[in-house]
């Protein structure tokens, strides 16, 4: 007889399922967070390498001579940036014309659902300039992006002026075989949004924008530049996109070999690469940069202009100038060269990036973890949840001699059972349907009956409907039918807990970080919630373990390895912000992040917290 | 005293009598090795199996190999030369009709006098065998046929990317040595080459001469099977690798040859050790009749007529002799005729079977003579018993 269908071998692995359940779940735990911790280990790591052939080494000879007249270019934008008070459009458009691009402007037009306080703007209009370098001799088929951003102030002019530098130069050369395209955009992330929307005859957000007189082929790969002064001390590489997305790795490759050929300092996360592996010191340095990036992954906003490429299957990278306190600088002149360098492999390409990883993660910039070796630390936490439900499972198919109906019960659970756990599984999403929609909705009442801006409005109401469903299984309970309550919460348990792993597993696949830290905190909730726990402690347990808490504790982590810590008060306001940044998100680009914690990760804590207050 | 002065007198008298006997005999096997390698004409056919910039130095070596060998003496219309031709005028080639073979770009092997037999799309392993093989639809043009025939020594180069027991044609098809080898047979049983001399420039390109079994054939390769024939000469500024090792090294050795070089074979297996070439190149001579010493690099790669200016006269036959002696050659040739070797003994196969010598009547005569003599038999002993039968 087969194991599962002999009733003897099938008791004895369920007695040791339900004996050992505890013992392996903590087990499976901890080695899920120690697996995790272990990924920053250099040896657990693997060194990175150029895995596209066609791309080759860095040899290729960089002869950009003119930083110097960039510089001066920057000068020039800048004054007359103020001149006009936003961005020179006409002179942007001439000065691009004299040096042989074809040049196009786009306007767009964008009304955030509530004003965005860190940026200031709540009805945006803007335009677009972008001139397109056509290759000499090839078809007009595909194309390259370099893009900076005109941001108000005195901030990035030297990365327009290093733009327009490069176009000048690369109009005289012949080995193009791609068209390049030089995209200077205003109200960064809204207008390259604007952008590639009107680019791919798309319109996923609802901007308005005038459609684009000019094209050039499908895009290959998008480099973006942000300087904002004379000389850099090193450059930094940001990788991490919308909803998690990350470039091929190939291009991470790419800018550190022309970083080590041009005797570039370049850094990830902002962070130099250290050598002393074996050390405590070392080790905490590479898992600070590996959880940094966890961090920026997970929160799903694209943390570069980059960011939005990523959607279209553009691999696209945002590179950084920063000017620390160092002695070795680097000048413009080296920067263009990098630039050129970079342009002329990718412009070597045959198709598009896809040989290397599109999945990893990098705890410096010359090491990376693949995929296939950071999903084992997230299969163990999921381990833990289909571990429970197989108890419960069993439980609830072991007829219980006491009950005169649990024979009927025992053997298929599901025809009256299922009929009760309805109610609050639909009660919760329609707390979840609330607190997605209400926020941006109500923000006018909101602002009539309480002296609080839009922002905090929405911001304050989120909150205010995430601790309203705290009070729910109150109220719930008299619309439960009271029968058989001790199977009726272990069935919601089960359903719970499958919902969960499904949920969670999902995340992972599409935003491993994001499904990582979410399961880190909703495991073991999930795991030891039942109704017999001392209430008081478990529900301010549960309650510490839930997302809007994790996003919290996220938070602070943030700041405490960007090395700004910040108290209480200041993580306060910064968690409300990130909370409207997040609702923002969703709404100018389509950010998952928020409607997935809104619509399924907090009805399934809700029906959690549900369960610990069953009666 | 004197004896001994007659002595040396003599001997010195005979040597000088002998020396011009001497001299003459010199000649004359200097004259007989004149015929001795036994071929009429050179062919060569030169592949370059990629396509794509990022495999510039894969045209390049093969350029090279035919400029070498357009240099020596074959002409355009003996050479078969299949290229992707990709690179000259490719979009990023920043020196626009031109490959390079040597950094700095100092030497253009793509000239202004190239002709590219098969180019592009039409490099592909089934073209490439019906250009040994001869079986080309009648349409072909010549400059795309191998017209060699059994006095042809013929120079086979091939270079891209290969495996162990393979070679990749353009990214989508590959040629494997079983394939070869049994296309060089094929050219054997048609006779369609005197000596054969296959060259290849890949990586673990030894396995690819492993299966050959036709005569006649030396085989050179720039690795052995399992190692990397590698890349030599990066250039910045076009961007790629420029050569391939093996032929870098084989390009700077053919230089120095001109058509009356008497570099031979073995100065040929001396080029690019494993010092330069960090692989092992290797070659095959088990199956080439002739000791590779004799052989002259001028045999494969260059055109070289056998011209030499004498003073001397050779007696090469008697002239009174000959119609006698041709007369009684062609009585002797005519009593044998002589055959091809049946491919397929029909014959044989027909006269196993066995010839109907003793003759039997016709079949239907017996039945009918049968059912005669029962009616008979019926007839004497009564009717009525027949009707037991029907």
């Amino acid at each position: 007889m087969g194991l599962l269908s002999d009733p003897n071998r099938r008791k004895a692995i369920t007695s040791l399922l339900t004996r050992l359940n505890t013992p392996i779940c903590v087990v499976c735990y901890l080695a899920g967070i120690a697996w995790f911790m272990g990924l920053a280990f250099e040896p657990f790591t693997l060194r990175t390498y150029m895995s596209e052939n066609a791309m080759g080494s860095t040899m290729v000879e960089e002869r950009f001579p003119s930083g110097e007249r960039a510089l001066a270019t920057a000068r020039e934008f800048a004054a007359h940036k103020k001149k006009v008070g936003g961005m020179p459009v006409d002179w942007l458009v001439k000065t691009m014309r004299a040096q042989g691009l074809e040049v196009f402007t786009q306007s767009f037009s964008r009304n955030l659902p509530f004003p965005d306080e860190s940026k200031e703007r709540f009805v945006v209009r803007g335009t677009n300039v972008y001139g397109i370098l056509r290759a000499p001799r090839a078809p007009r088929t595909e194309a390259l992006v370099l893009s900076a951003p005109c941001s108000p102030g005195n901030s990035n002019n030297q990365a327009v002026g290093l733009l327009l530098g490069l176009a000048q130069y690369f109009r005289s050369q012949i080995y193009w075989a791609k068209d390049i395209i030089f995209l200077v955009n205003e109200h960064d992330l809204i207008g390259v949004q604007a952008w590639l929307e009107g680019y791919h005859h798309t319109n996923i957000t609802g901007m308005g924008y005038t459609p684009l007189q000019g094209r050039a082929g499908s895009i290959q790969a998008a480099l973006s530049l942000e300087l904002n002064s004379d000389v850099v001390t090193s450059l930094d590489l940001v990788l991490e996109g919308l909803n998690g997305q990350l470039p091929n790795l190939d291009l991470a490759n790419l800018f550190h070999a022309f970083c080590q050929k041009l005797g570039i300092l370049c850094t990830i996360q902002g962070k130099l690469q250290r050598s002393d592996w074996d050390t405590v010191e070392g080790y905490t340095h590479s898992a600070q940069t590996m959880l940094l990036m966890v961090l920026k992954q997970a929160s799903g906003r694209p943390w570069g202009e980059h960011g939005l490429f990523l959607r279209y299957h553009i691999e696209a990278a945002s590179i950084r100038g920063v000017n620390s306190f160092r002695q070795y600088k680097t000048d413009a002149t080296s920067i263009g060269r990098l630039f050129e360098g970079m342009v002329r492999k990718l412009n070597n390409l045959l198709e598009r990036l896809h040989q290397s990883y599109f999945f990893y993660l990098m705890p410096s910039l010359t090491r990376f973890v693949s995929i296939g070796y950071y999903m084992p630390a997230f299969g163990l936490l999921t381990t833990i949840l289909l571990l429970r439900a197989l108890d419960l499972w069993v439980h609830l198919g072991t007829p219980t001699p006491v009950t005169e109906d649990g024979v009927g019960e025992g053997e298929s659970p599901s025809s009256p059972g299922l009929l009760s756990v309805l109610t609050p599984v639909v009660i919760s999403h329609l707390t979840g349907v609330a607190l997605y929609t209400l926020p941006v909705l109500s923000q006018e009442m909101a602002v009539e009956h309480f002296p609080v801006s839009e922002t905090e409005a929405v911001v304050l109401t989120a909150i205010a409907i995430y601790t309203a469903g705290l009070a729910l299984p109150h109220n719930t309970h008299r619309l439960i039918s009271g029968e058989g309550t001790e199977q009726g919460w272990r069935v919601l348990k089960l359903v719970a807990l499958l919902y969960l792993a499904v949920l969670l597993g999902c995340t992972a696949l599409i935003n491993f970080s994001l499904g990582f830290i979410l399961a880190v905190t909703l495991v073991p909730a999930a795991a030891c919630v039942t109704p017999h726990v001392p209430k008081a402690l478990s529900a301010v347990a549960m309650v510490l373990l839930s997302p809007g808490c994790t996003i919290l504790y996220c938070v602070f982590l943030f700041q405490e390895l960007q090395e700004v810590p910040v108290s209480l008060a200041e993580g306060w306001m910064l968690f409300l912000s990130v909370i409207s940044q997040g609702i923002l998100d969703h709404a100018l680009y389509g950010s998952l992040v928020y409607p997935l914690l809104a619509l399924l990760v907090y009805p399934c804590w809700l029906l959690f917290w549900n369960i610990l207050f069953w009666k | 005293m004197a004896k001994f002065l007659f002595v040396t007198i003599c001997t010195v008298a005979n040597l000088f009598a002998f020396l011009p006997v001497i001299h003459g005999n010199n000649f004359e096997t200097k004259a007989t090795q004149f015929f001795s390698s036994g071929h009429t004409n050179n062919w060569a056919v030169l592949v370059c199996t990629s396509r794509f910039w990022f495999n510039y130095r894969h045209v390049a070596n093969v350029l090279s190999v035919y400029r070498s060998v357009k240099r020596l003496g074959i002409p355009d219309s003996h050479i078969v030369l299949m290229l992707a031709d990709d690179m000259a005028c490719n979009h990023r080639n920043p020196k626009p009709a031109t490959v390079f073979s040597h950094k700095n770009m100092e030497l253009n092997v793509y000239g202004d006098d190239v002709e590219v037999d098969y180019r592009g799309y039409e490099v592909t392993v089934e073209n490439f065998l019906r250009v040994l093989t001869g079986r080309l639809p009648p349409s072909t043009p010549r400059s795309k046929r191998l017209l060699s025939d059994d006095r042809s020594n013929i120079l086979i180069y091939l270079t891209g990317h290969g495996g162990n027991g393979f070679l990749k044609f353009q990214d989508s098809e590959e040629i494997s040595n079983v394939e070869l080898a049994d296309a060089f047979e094929q050219m054997w049983q048609k006779r369609r080459y005197n000596e054969l001399l296959f060259i290849i420039d890949t990586c673990q390109g030894a396995s690819m001469y492993e299966r050959f079994y036709s005569p006649n054939i030396m085989a050179l390769a720039s690795s052995q099977v399992g190692e990397d024939s590698l890349s030599h000469q990066p250039d910045l500024a076009i961007g790629v690798h420029l050569m391939d090792r093996y032929t870098f090294y084989l390009l700077e050795f053919l230089e120095d040859i001109h058509p009356a070089s008497q570099a031979n074979m073995n100065d040929l297996f001396k080029v690019c050790p494993k010092s330069q070439c960090v692989s092992t190149p290797g070659h095959r001579t088990d199956l080439f009749l002739r000791d590779p010493g004799s052989v002259l690099i001028t045999d494969f790669f260059g055109s070289v007529r056998k011209v030499e200016i004498t003073r001397e006269a050779i007696n090469l036959t008697n002239p009174t002799e000959l119609p006698q002696d041709l007369t009684s050659l062609r009585n002797e040739l005519k009593s044998e005729a002589l055959f091809y070797v049946d491919q397929l003994p029909v014959a044989d196969i027909i006269h196993q079977k066995p010839k109907q010598k003793d003759w039997h009547p016709p079949d239907g005569f017996i039945l009918g003579l049968w059912s005669l003599i029962l009616l008979v038999f019926f007839k004497t002993y009564g009717i009525k018993h027949l009707k037991h039968i029907f």
